[in-house]
């Protein structure tokens, strides 16, 4: 199967044969290099005219972007690292996430953010967080991110080519080198999967014959990896049977799925890479509770609140583990 | 009709629009803020003289002169102002945030400048020989989004016009405590050809910057107008530290005195006349239509 990254460089490489209004524009997507991970590799020497290099600037990179949008084009700009989207937070909130509302429907901003989030690679605290957090709940602004699941070219394409408003589109980095998971493969051998039609579907991974699972487990994105994980050795090791559900679009919150898993579990784990304090888990757990389930019980499992560290066991202590899964999972089904 | 009388006739518009709003707001019928232009009238009046209908505008907080200039229906305004479902666009945005046709404007200083850099590269790629200006004031020269804007357009050839408006405040502080060093200087080191006068003479503005307008569609490259010029009323509303004397001593170099010097008295009483009429009616329409629904309710 082809990795994640593969992936991505298909759709925009058929996005940009497909439409010729697509444009991507970032720092450093020239050939030989081809951008930091590789995502645009191949691109500019296929569409010389359209794969734009532009200096350090990440205001102006979405900023600019913002503007060819509006006018009719649909561009993809490229944060090299995702903690730099901080730097164009304003043209985010305050400009593409606004123009369609604040200028009364009258026009669109089909513009495709692209950001590589997440650790686990001794980058430090700059340089692997997961800031989609702080972008959730923005009116006017989708947050999505693919998984190894989820086909992420289906994803990036639909959101570059059909979706007419912002998409903040969350890569984590440690999926790159990922190959897709195969329907029916050795990795989802444990698993039923339930894949809605849909831009951005949210999936349901229930273990067959298990009409009652102990517990749901809602993520996205990297961490669908460790879910599985954990949830092979709760299935072996502890004869608990969660269900999975995975979502890809994390914001606007839309989630009837992981509520219909909920009246039969009743027990609700969200596992997300950001910071625990204030993160998706939260407004997933707080909308659970809304939902008037009796008898909902919730953990979360989430980074520290605490910067990264750089070295291993610093980065490793301070994010969502296997083993911090499993702990959390086990103290819900009892 | 003379190109004399339709410049006064603009600036007349704006000016008796301003003063207007700020009338209305005191009387509680304005939504939030207003920002009045009021002083600066020579600069839109001189410039939307010379740019294309298809052109694209992006302008800032105070951005009323400029739709007016740009052709816009003080009607559809007043009713945006009051909140009304009929305003620009239904009461969503206010004074600070309106669209009509290519005219665009939100009140983040700075955050405009790319997006306006970004359309005219939009334009120029589609190859359509639109152009598009954008209205900073000085205000906006601290801040950053602007020079990544500068560097991008002059390496991009990108055909904008950056119009920085210098009204010798940004908010309360001066020019003295907000801008080091050289306005046209910023320009120059990006390599982007600069226009530069202190003058609230539209006869004296509008050949620079048809000049400029020029150069921008012309050869296919980013441009700058700087215009020194004052406002005469507060920032928003009763927010004016200024020294009385000083507004009194700029306000003797009046846009208005200054060009309807070139005008008969007969002329400048048809204009008045047009103007008090377009804008009476255009308020008093505006005050009477509804207030929009909650959207979706």
């Amino acid at each position: 199967m082809p990795t994640v990254l593969e992936r991505l460089n298909y759709a925009l490489q058929h996005a940009l044969e497909t439409d010729e209004r697509v444009y991507v524009i970032g720092e450093d997507l020239l050939d030989p290099y081809g951008g930091a991970f590789k995502v645009t590799r191949g691109l500019s020497s296929r569409f010389p005219q359209r794969i734009l290099t532009t200096p350090i600037s990440e205001a102006a990179i979405v900023g600019i972007s913002n503007g060819m949008a509006l006018r009719g084009l649909r561009p993809v700009a490229e944060i090299m690292f995702g903690d730099f989207v901080t730097l164009a937070a304003d043209q985010l909130i305050n400009h593409a996430a606004k123009f369609r509302w604040m200028y009364d429907d009258q026009v669109r901003v089909p513009l495709v953010v692209r950001a590589p989030m997440g650790g686990r690679r001794g980058y430090g605290p700059t340089h692997s967080q997961s800031l989609e957090k702080l972008f959730l709940g923005v009116p006017g602004l989708r947050v999505v991110a693919p998984n190894s699941l989820a086909d992420p070219a289906e994803l990036l394409e639909y959101a570059i080519l059909q979706d007419d408003g912002p998409v903040l589109f969350i890569e984590h980095k440690l999926l790159y080198t990922r190959a897709l998971l195969e329907p029916g493969g050795d990795e989802l051998v444990d698993w039923e999967v339930h894949k809605p039609e849909g831009g951005y579907p949210t999936i349901t991974l229930r273990v067959p014959g298990v009409e009652t699972p102990q517990l749901t487990i809602a993520t996205y994105g990297y961490n669908f990896e460790l879910v599985r994980a954990a949830a092979h050795e709760l299935m072996y090791e502890h004869e608990i049977f969660p269900e999975i559900v995975l979502f890809t679009q994390l914001s606007p919150f839309e989630l009837e799925p992981l509520f219909e898993a909920l009246r039969r579990s009743k027990r609700l784990l969200t596992v997300e890479e950001g910071t625990l304090t204030l993160g998706w888990g939260a407004e997933v757990a707080a909308r659970a509770a809304e939902s008037d389930l009796p008898g909902l019980k919730v953990r979360r499992a989430a980074a520290l609140d605490m910067p990264i560290g750089s070295s291993k066991p610093i980065e490793d202590g301070s994010l969502p583990s296997q083993a911090e899964i499993v702990r959390l999972a086990l103290e819900l089904a009892q | 009709m003379s190109d004399d009388y339709s410049l006064y006739r603009t600036m007349l518009l704006i000016r008796r629009f301003e003063e207007r709003a700020l009338a209305e707001f005191s009387g509680g019928k304005l939504f939030g803020t207003t920002h009045a232009y009021i002083g600066q009238e020579a600069d839109a009046a001189a410039i939307f003289s010379l740019t294309d209908p298809d052109d694209i505008v992006f302008s800032s907080h105070r951005c009323h002169g400029h739709f007016l200039a740009y052709g816009g229906d003080p009607y559809l305004l007043a009713a945006e102002l009051m909140g009304k479902a009929t305003g620009l666009v239904s009461g969503r945005g206010g004074s600070q945030h309106i669209h009509w046709r290519n005219f665009y404007s939100n009140g983040i200083q700075g955050g405009i400048v790319p997006v306006a850099t970004g359309s005219a590269y939009a334009e120029k790629l589609k190859q359509t020989g639109k152009i598009a200006l954008v209205f900073t004031g000085d205000g906006t020269l601290g801040e950053g989004a602007l020079y990544e804007s500068l560097n991008i357009a002059s390496l991009w050839q990108i055909p904008v016009l950056y119009v920085v408006e210098d009204n010798r405040y940004a908010q309360t502080t001066p020019v003295a405590l907000g801008v080091s060093g050289s306005m046209a200087g910023r320009f120059a080191a990006f390599d982007i050809k600069t226009w530069e006068l202190d003058s609230t003479d539209v006869l004296a503005i509008r050949p620079q910057a048809a000049e400029a307008v020029d150069y921008v569609r012309g050869e296919i490259r980013p441009a700058a107008l700087i215009l020194h010029t004052y406002r005469f009323a507060a920032h928003s509303k009763g927010d004016d530290v200024r020294d009385r004397a000083e507004i009194a001593r700029a306000r003797e170099k009046d846009p208005l005195l200054i060009h309807g010097a070139r005008l008969d008295e007969a002329e400048k009483a048809r204009a008045e006349a047009e103007v008090s009429a377009a804008i009476d009616e255009a308020f008093l329409r505006a005050a009477a239509d509804p207030f929009p629904a909650m959207p979706g309710a």
